[in-house]
């Protein structure tokens, strides 16, 4: 499987990392290490230019992280109209930066940078699937 | 280093909808910049057009431009680097003529939003981000910003209102402008209580897509001076990248590639920011602005809010910076910006300003940003 059901608007299926959505199946955010240089990559990447190598291992983003800022989008390109508002945002783990939206059990006025959050698979609509950070 | 000059500049009127076809808005341009020119369009030795695709159904658009503004058998070629376009062909224009390879190269950049509707061309900038990564979840180009302006705030206290007088600004100049879109003052009011886009940005707080199109003529030393009144000379030129990931970015209160790109012109111009007479920057939000005054080294990192709160980027201010109106109320035409930016600049040092003139101005900047600080040109002019 590939990334034909990520996130809401899917604009492109095939990559190498696909093992990044078999894992979100499985309940796991995953991402890539280069297993000579040990640079660690988000998003994952099956190749470290630096080095020339194609050897990488996946491992779980750590369990802790930290809000670094957030929007709340009124306005919604074509293919997402329905879903505004929603989230943008960008979280810290472990100096492991990850982008994505703040799941929507979280109230707007308690949504504050710092704020300490989890990142986690989220299914919707059928088969869509996507991760989310959720507040700890 | 003062051997290539900028002997034409020129600029469509920007509007919502120009209601012509590309080439006849390109038109417009060419013929503003090469007005009072003693050279002919035989003279020109290459033309670079600059655009982002996918506004329009042309393909190669540069083949179709360079024939309607009778270029042919001229070289063309197209440049792309999203909003910082036609200032990354004015740098490929450069090399070229320094090489030796031309003396007079043609720098046209255009766009033609208003084929598409609003949400679907801030679907194409959405997909001006990572496709793979990032556009899935719906990021747009004044959500990227508005993730800088929010750690912005939270890092330094800076303030939706004190972003609200950058408009304020802008548009005060913009009202002067015969070729802007927004041709209206705004007051702090009007800005503050203006629909929300993205969090913390307004409506006020964003540029609105145009129509438009722009043109330089760039030249070497022998040539420009034959030809031309008041050549302006290019004295410096960086430009850098940043991630095309927001996850990538090392910081998020200012933009890498601008700060780089600024260090590198400033070094190759040999001048310090307080040199500056008077700046374009890319002002595609009033977040935008602001992180240009810290990214430029007009201001402190944090410290940008101070020059908008005692005025010190208007006219008459120590650094004014968008005297023109800026993206804000000139509207934004992608590929035509830059080139519009270089054309103010180029008018205010030749003391030529129609807005808001500044006095005795000698050494100008612009700065124009592509996608959120994918990439950066900086370009320092002097007379």
């Amino acid at each position: 499987m590939g990334f034909e059901n990520f996130g809401t608007v899917s604009f492109t299926t095939e990559a190498k990392t696909e093992e990044f959505i078999t894992y979100l199946e499985q309940g796991k955010v995953m991402t890539t290490r280069c297993k000579k240089c040990g640079t660690a990559y988000f998003p994952p990447k099956m190749d470290c230019p630096s080095c020339l190598n194609s050897d990488v291992e996946w491992f779980e983003i750590a369990d802790t992280g930290k809000l670094v800022t957030y929007t709340i989008v009124h306005y919604g390109p074509s293919g997402f109209e329905d879903e505004s508002p929603y989230t943008l945002a960008i979280a810290d783990f472990d100096g492991l930066r990850v982008f994505g939206r703040i799941s929507k059990d979280v109230d707007e006025n308690d949504i504050i940078p710092g704020m300490a959050v989890k990142v986690v698979p989220v299914k919707s609509g059928g088969e869509k699937i996507a991760y989310e950070f959720q507040k700890i | 280093m003062d051997d290539v000059a900028i002997i034409g500049v020129g600029q469509s009127v920007f509007a919502r909808k120009c209601g012509v076809n590309i080439r006849e808005l390109c038109f417009d341009a060419f013929k503003e910049a090469m007005e009072d020119l003693d050279i002919e369009n035989k003279d020109i030795d290459a033309s670079i057009t600059c655009s982002a695709p996918e506004y329009d159904k042309q393909r190669t658009p540069s083949g179709l431009i360079s024939e309607y503004l009778e270029l042919t058998p001229k070289p063309a070629f197209y440049v792309e680097t999203v909003c910082s376009s036609s200032t990354t062909g004015l740098r490929v224009a450069w090399s070229l003529i320094k090489s030796g390879l031309h003396k007079v190269v043609a720098i046209i950049g255009f766009q033609k939003m208003s084929e598409l509707t609003s949400r679907e061309a801030a679907e194409r900038m959405g997909r001006g981000a990572d496709i793979l990564w990032e556009s899935p979840f719906g990021i747009t180009m004044p959500g990227g910003y508005a993730l800088f302006a929010r750690a912005h705030m939270a890092t330094y206290g800076t303030t939706e209102e004190q972003l609200a007088r950058i408009r304020v600004k802008n548009a005060s100049y913009g009202a002067k402008n015969p070729k802007a879109t927004y041709r209206k003052e705004l007051t702090l009011q009007d800005v503050m209580e203006s629909a929300p886009i993205t969090s913390p940005l307004k409506l006020y707080d964003a540029c609105a897509n145009a129509d438009g199109s722009s043109c330089i003529i760039l030249a070497s030393a022998d040539v420009a001076k034959s030809v031309c009144k008041t050549p302006i000379w290019v004295a410096g030129m960086g430009a850098a990248t940043d991630t095309m990931t927001m996850s990538g970015r090392k910081s998020i209160t200012g933009l890498a590639c601008a700060q780089d790109a600024a260090r590198q012109a400033y070094e190759m111009a040999g001048v310090t920011p307080r040199d500056i007479d008077v700046a374009e920057v890319h002002d595609c939000f009033t977040i935008s602005e602001l992180l240009a005054y810290e990214d430029l080294g007009f201001a402190e990192p944090g410290k940008g809010v101070r020059l908008i709160e005692e005025k010190q980027t208007y006219a008459d201010g120590s650094i004014p910076v968008n005297v023109d109106g800026g993206l804000l109320s000139k509207g934004h035409p992608i590929g035509a910006t830059g080139g519009s930016q270089v054309r103010t600049i180029v008018r205010q040092l030749r003391g030529e300003s129609s807005e808001a003139q500044v006095k005795d101005a000698e050494i100008g900047l612009v700065h124009n940003i592509g996608g959120v600080g994918q990439y950066g040109n900086v370009i320092i002019l002097r007379r």
